[in-house]
């Protein structure tokens, strides 16, 4: 369930007119690291699977997660 | 034609959506691990205890399915509002 | 055959009338990736396909409607009582001339929905292929329209139906596993 978001650093030009974003992100969900859904895995209750979606805790995905993206002015160091 | 939708609807829908979300979960499941017995006997255990809840709404609120897979009282009530876009 | 259930599978709240964000819906409504577009993908590549996933297309094809029914709820009740005024001041002033407050087939930007956007190519493997690349599209369509608004009521159905999106392409992916396999050998747990 943790870490489901990966980070990459676009290239940056003095041209660029927006104020930079330094880091983005995109979503790496569950699915893709699950080739076939093993059995008997843990269940989440009918009212809190229905809260979430699926269930099961392992293929719940929260989104957002995390920083979407870190702008110049937040992320300078 | 405008029933009361008092708490009582709200908490009785939300079991029923409750439990046949488990069943589109196991249902789904099962369509690609149609050997698994446990699943299995969890999909039996739920679908009947689904229908003791949609009952007892269907007591309460009217028909849930149409083309007789619920019973209507007189006058058809099947077209009674809400629907369900509506509640 | 199909049988109609009076309730929708997940609860649809919203917090403000919004006839933007109705406006924005649309894309899972009558978009390349909505909700339409996916039941009937599903529900037509059924007849070409290996009899062991027909129930798995039958299935999420169903589901997928039910999915089309909470995007409609949710354009229904952001445009409810909304006036000509404030649909024309979101960009909506087109789509009252033609249709009032009705409900059409097309997406964000107004363009209706075309059956172009769907593919049944007859190859098992290419069709779900594109079935696992819908999903995505849509899980994703779901994460910019959880970005764009604030209404918390309305993110939380949006979150459910963008969960749904990930379980439908895990299956999908499980489908492809199971058509790998040569005969009469069980990778089925």
């Amino acid at each position: 369930m943790n870490d489901q978001m990966r980070y990459y650093k676009p290239f940056i030009s003095p041209l660029d007119p927006c104020p930079p974003i330094r880091v983005k992100s995109y979503s790496t969900p569950p699915q893709l690291f699950i080739p076939f859904q093993p059995p008997n895995l843990p269940q989440f209750t009918p009212y809190e699977a229905l809260k979430y979606g699926t269930l099961w805790p392992a293929l719940y995905s929260p989104y957002p997660y995390g920083h979407k993206y870190v702008r110049q002015e937040e992320g300078d160091a | 034609m405008n029933k009361a939708l008092d708490n009582e609807f709200y908490q009785l829908l939300h079991e029923l959506q409750s439990v046949d979300f488990v069943l589109v979960e196991l249902n789904l499941y099962l369509d690609t691990h149609p050997m698994d017995a446990n699943a299995i006997q969890q999909y039996n255990h739920y679908a009947q205890l689904r229908q003791k809840i949609a009952q007892l709404y269907e007591s309460k609120y009217g028909p849930l399915q149409n083309f007789g897979q619920s019973y209507s009282s007189t006058p058809w009530c099947w077209n009674d509002a809400p629907w369900p876009w509506q509640v | 055959m199909w049988v109609y259930e009076k309730k929708l599978q997940y609860p649809v709240r919203v917090s403000k009338c919004d006839p933007r964000m109705a406006k924005y819906l649309m894309e899972q409504y009558g978009g390349a990736d909505g909700e339409l577009a996916a039941a009937l993908r599903y529900l037509n590549q059924r007849y070409t396909i290996p009899d062991k996933v027909i129930g798995l297309l039958t299935d999420i094809g169903t589901e997928e409607f039910a999915h089309l029914e909470m995007i409609a709820t949710m354009i229904y009740k952001l445009t409810k009582d909304a006036t000509p005024e404030q649909l024309r001041e979101v960009g909506l002033g087109d789509h009252y001339v033609a249709h009032d407050s009705a409900l059409f087939y097309q997406n964000a930007a107004g363009v209706p929905w075309t059956a172009a956007y769907i593919q049944a190519k007859g190859d098992p493997i290419a069709d779900l292929y594109e079935d696992i690349a819908a999903e995505e599209k849509a899980r994703a369509t779901y994460q910019w329209l959880i970005d764009i608004t604030d209404d918390v009521d309305l993110q939380d159905s949006l979150k459910f139906l963008r969960e749904r999106e990930i379980i439908h392409s895990l299956r999908f992916r499980e489908a492809v596993e199971i058509l790998k396999e040569k005969r009469d050998e069980k990778i089925f747990y």
